[in-house]
């Protein structure tokens, strides 16, 4: 296997890509992949981490975490549905008031 | 490495380059006349309608929802099931507790009419 | 050789991964997306984590996506032309995100992790399960009402316009 430093650096990459997509876009869908992004990357150091440490918690965890990931993006993306269905678009500098 | 993870990994490859050959090689072999009736989008043979990029239905986003959801349940009953033998009754009552609250909610999209199509 | 294809896998996705975030048309970045998974399922059977791989792309792949690419094609307008996707905080948020990176690799590049020697026990699909019957059962069944409220709540959300659109 390749040392753990390169899993974990591969996941520091995904993240900041994730960071940085969620910072300068602004339509929401993007920023919702972005977020998926950074959350593949947590998984993946759950993933070398339990690979290491010889212990299957960690796979446990990453399976919790796919799991609140659907239901988040389930949740999500009706909102971001419903959002647009009334505003006719998904510019999140454009989505600035709690009600209408 | 498993030699037979290796194998997939040759697999894939091979299925990737023979898909880029063949175009590419199609490509170069076929005539190249386009017309209008050509270029257009495929509909079974019947003329199209207006273009691909088209808002679908939110019926179908519905629809995919729930099975995103029963898709995640599906997958949390695999290593039950491989795990069931060794964990004997205690197992079994956990799992009847996680579907029926999963149920639970499939009666409530049945009950909300989110199964029954309308356009 | 297994390196190898760690550093194929790493570049796929993080390639790919660069594509989502800066891509034009967004569908297109929905189908990066799902390069970039598919090379992070690449990765968990490189850490011998078979089963995790196949959730990933049933999961990921198969719905997470799936559920994405149906919403984008709800929002019609969005992904029909190259709209400017980029906000006006473009350079702020570049210059702080590679701070972050770099800040971040030099953390984990620099600590000695703990690693212990040995192989995992050869069973892996019964150990999750074992484990997830036994030590997680708590988040186990919470994740059973997890999913239940995103259920409901998406479909009250989602269906909205049934009762009049009030617009």
């Amino acid at each position: 296997m390749a040392p753990l430093a390169n899993y974990l650096v591969l996941a520091a990459i995904l993240f900041a890509l994730g960071v940085w997509g969620v910072l300068r876009n602004r339509n929401a869908l993007i920023i919702f992949m972005c977020i998926e992004l950074m959350l593949n990357a947590v998984n993946l150091t759950f993933m070398g981490f339990s690979a290491y440490l010889n212990d299957y918690s960690g796979q446990v965890f990453v399976f919790l975490i796919m799991a609140v990931a659907a239901a988040e993006v389930a949740v999500g993306l009706a909102i971001i549905v419903s959002i647009f269905r009334h505003k006719e678009n998904v510019n999140v500098d454009e989505i600035n008031v709690m009600k209408w | 490495m498993d030699y037979g993870y290796g194998l997939i990994g040759i697999f894939i490859l091979f299925g990737i380059v023979f898909v880029i050959f063949t175009i590419f090689f199609a490509g170069l072999l076929r005539p190249q006349r386009p017309n209008k009736t050509k270029l257009e989008n495929y509909e079974c043979g019947e003329a199209p309608m207006g273009g691909a990029w088209i808002q679908y239905n939110v019926g179908f986003y519905i629809y995919a929802l729930i099975f995103v959801i029963f898709d995640v349940e599906v997958v949390f009953l695999f290593p039950w099931a491989v795990a069931f033998k060794q964990l004997g009754l205690f197992a079994l009552i956990e799992m009847l507790i996680f579907i029926a609250i999963l149920i639970a909610g499939l009666a409530y999209a049945w009950k909300k009419g989110a199964l029954t199509w309308e356009s | 050789m297994n390196l190898l294809v760690f550093y194929i896998l790493a570049i796929l996705a993080a390639g790919s991964a660069i594509m989502v975030v800066t891509m034009k048309n967004i569908f297109h970045s929905a189908l990066f997306l799902v390069l970039t998974f598919f090379s992070v399922a690449g990765i968990y059977v490189l850490l011998n984590a078979e089963f995790l791989a196949a959730v990933q792309v049933l999961i990921y792949v198969g719905a997470i996506t799936i559920l994405m690419i149906f919403a984008i094609m709800l929002t019609h307008q969005l992904f029909s032309r190259s709209l400017r996707q980029v906000n006006e905080q473009v350079i702020p948020a570049s210059l702080i995100t590679f701070i972050f990176f770099v800040l971040s690799v030099v953390a984990l590049a620099k600590t000695a992790w703990p690693v212990s020697g040995g192989q995992l026990p050869e069973d892996r699909i019964f150990e999750i399960g074992k484990l997830l019957m036994s030590e997680y059962v708590i988040p186990f069944e919470v994740v059973s009402v997890v999913l239940l409220v995103a259920l409901v709540g998406a479909i009250i959300i989602g269906r909205r316009e049934k009762s009049g659109d009030t617009k």
